[in-house]
């Protein structure tokens, strides 16, 4: 007999099992010689709790009510878990706070390649580390995590959410403008962009050099050409990449219109690419307003991973 | 030698500009034109298809840039994919249309509460009817739209139209305009990081052309 399994799952049987198993022992070995340590939280938590994230961003796949009335979720992030567990249990310790985690996280998302309703992460969370120290340290424990699962090609894009922003603020737009150009820019639509831009009454060429800076990615020198409006971010792209080893610094490439579909990031954001995959195996970035969300405002910073992605990812790699 | 990128480009309406496109960007598509059935050319790094599968293949990375319509994008807007450029060719209407006389339409939703619209566009005109606050049946068919109203299946269409000619033939007016529609170039978000330098050489050509935007 057959029997069905919800959309968007799937049962991972032994030989798969293994490959999965071994990817995530080699993350567990960089995270605790990192001095990470692992924690596991409830599958389910109060909606009005994860609702101090981002609900847009990552929407929840499965809501239950208990039988005290009270909404339930299955979470859709890990983040803000841990940050409702550092505020709650470790409300005075002393900081930096560091924890690494390999779990489930539930999403109504279109099932395709490398992504599923129920989604295998791994990850870490940097608590109380500001930038650039935080980010850069985040940055390394990722990469040398990646490069010890066996993975050769990646590349991790490194950008700052508060630099759009910034530039858009430097030109003095209205609100709802910005907002429109904001949005193209996170659906990634670059004619929409530009048609915007237009519409907000910029000229051609402003227009032009605008759409040009989002698309800016690559080394060093694309920090050059970012407007005054922006420096503080652009300082802070260029701080963090002071501190990094030549082996991390080598994989990173800088983009200025790298924008996560999370609302929560602040700061430095990243994603990591790998040839072998046409989807991008994760992210991460800085979080710093987050945490006072939960009573304790301290600057935050993580990243997490698809582990099915990054299995495709190796996957692809060793098939050539 | 490997080409640097690989292009989906649409059969069909855009096939012809495209492949002109191409060949001022200096790629020789001779072989494409002489061979119809050939889907896949790897020597010049081009493979055709529908131009509703342009999207598909460029999110999933095996091809890194393509060419397909906006009423397409628009249509399949959940795909992550970057849309890089407007080519201002294969320029087309996305409308609602009727037969002609008194709106069918208008009458159903008077006195039914209810409009029924035949489209391939299933997304495309719920999200439309939804926005305009009215109640439509979405009628979905995959062949010539404009027999839907001519037989009762339903009372209006919401279909992409060129030069209007083939609902005129067939007794239909346009009703409402939902948006205009042309060639855009998009690209697979990680070949967008990875491949940098040849997507940007290219985007740039293209832009030389100066067809990308009138006046």
């Amino acid at each position: 007999m057959t029997l069905p399994i919800p959309s968007g799952t799937r049962d991972v049987l032994p030989d798969e099992m293994r490959e999965l198993r071994a990817i995530g022992d080699a993350l567990r070995g960089v995270f605790e010689e990192a001095g990470y340590g692992e924690v596991s939280t409830p599958a389910l938590e109060y909606e009005s709790v994860l609702a101090k994230g981002d609900l847009a961003g990552a929407r929840p796949a499965y809501r239950v009510v208990d039988d005290h009335g009270d909404v339930l979720v299955l979470r859709s992030d890990m983040t803000v878990p841990i940050a409702r567990v550092a505020s709650s249990r470790y409300s005075s310790a002393e900081l930096p706070l560091r924890f690494w985690y390999l779990a489930h996280a539930y999403r109504q998302v279109r099932p395709r390649r490398g992504m599923s309703r129920e989604l295998l992460q791994v990850g870490i969370e940097l608590i109380g580390s500001g930038a650039p120290e935080g980010t850069a340290e985040a940055l390394t424990v990722l990469c040398r995590g990646l490069a010890a699962t066996g993975l050769r090609d990646f590349r991790v894009g490194l950008g700052d959410a508060s630099l759009f922003p910034a530039v858009l603020d430097g030109l003095g737009l209205p609100d709802d403008a910005r907002g429109r150009i904001l949005h193209e820019l996170s659906t990634h639509d670059f004619v929409g962009v530009e048609r915007e831009l237009a519409a907000a009454g910029l000229t051609r060429d402003a227009a032009d050099s605008l759409v040009a800076l989002a698309q800016q990615r690559g080394g060093a020198e694309v920090l050059d050409a970012v407007p005054e409006a922006a420096a503080q971010a652009v300082a802070g792209m260029r701080d963090v990449h002071a501190l990094l080893d030549d082996d991390v610094a080598d994989r990173v490439i800088f983009d200025l219109g790298l924008v996560r579909d999370l609302g929560y990031y602040t700061g430095a954001v990243f994603e990591v690419y790998d040839p072998a995959l046409g989807v991008p195996l994760g992210g991460g970035g800085r979080y710093d307003d987050l945490l006072g969300q939960f009573g304790r405002p301290v600057p935050a910073v993580g990243f997490a991973l698809v582990v099915d992605r990054l299995h495709l990812a190796l996957h692809g790699e060793e098939r050539g | 030698m490997t080409p640097p990128l690989t292009i989906a480009v649409p059969r069909g309406a855009l096939m012809g500009d495209t492949l002109d496109l191409l060949d001022r960007l200096g790629v020789d598509t001779a072989e494409v034109r002489a061979n119809d059935r050939k889907l896949l050319f790897a020597d010049i790094g081009i493979v055709t298809m529908r131009p509703s599968d342009v999207p598909t293949y460029v999110e999933a990375g095996a091809a890194d840039i393509g060419i397909t319509g906006k009423d397409v994008l628009t249509e399949q807007s959940e795909r992550e994919v970057y849309e890089l450029l407007d080519l201002h060719y294969g320029f087309c209407r996305m409308v609602v249309a009727s037969v002609d006389g008194p709106d069918p339409a208008v009458e159903a939703l008077r006195r039914l509460g209810i409009v029924r619209i035949a489209t391939k566009y299933l997304k495309t005109a719920s999200r439309y009817f939804e926005a305009t606050g009215r109640q439509a049946e979405i009628v979905e068919v995959k062949g010539s739209v404009e027999l839907a109203p001519l037989t009762g299946l339903a009372e209006a269409i919401v279909d992409l139209t060129a030069t209007g000619t083939t609902m005129r033939e067939n007794g239909l007016v346009e009703r409402e305009h939902l948006f205009d529609s042309t060639a855009r170039l998009i690209a697979n978000p990680v070949a967008h990081k990875l491949k940098a330098a040849a997507i940007d050489d290219l985007v740039a050509r293209i832009r030389d052309l100066e067809l990308t935007r009138a006046g």
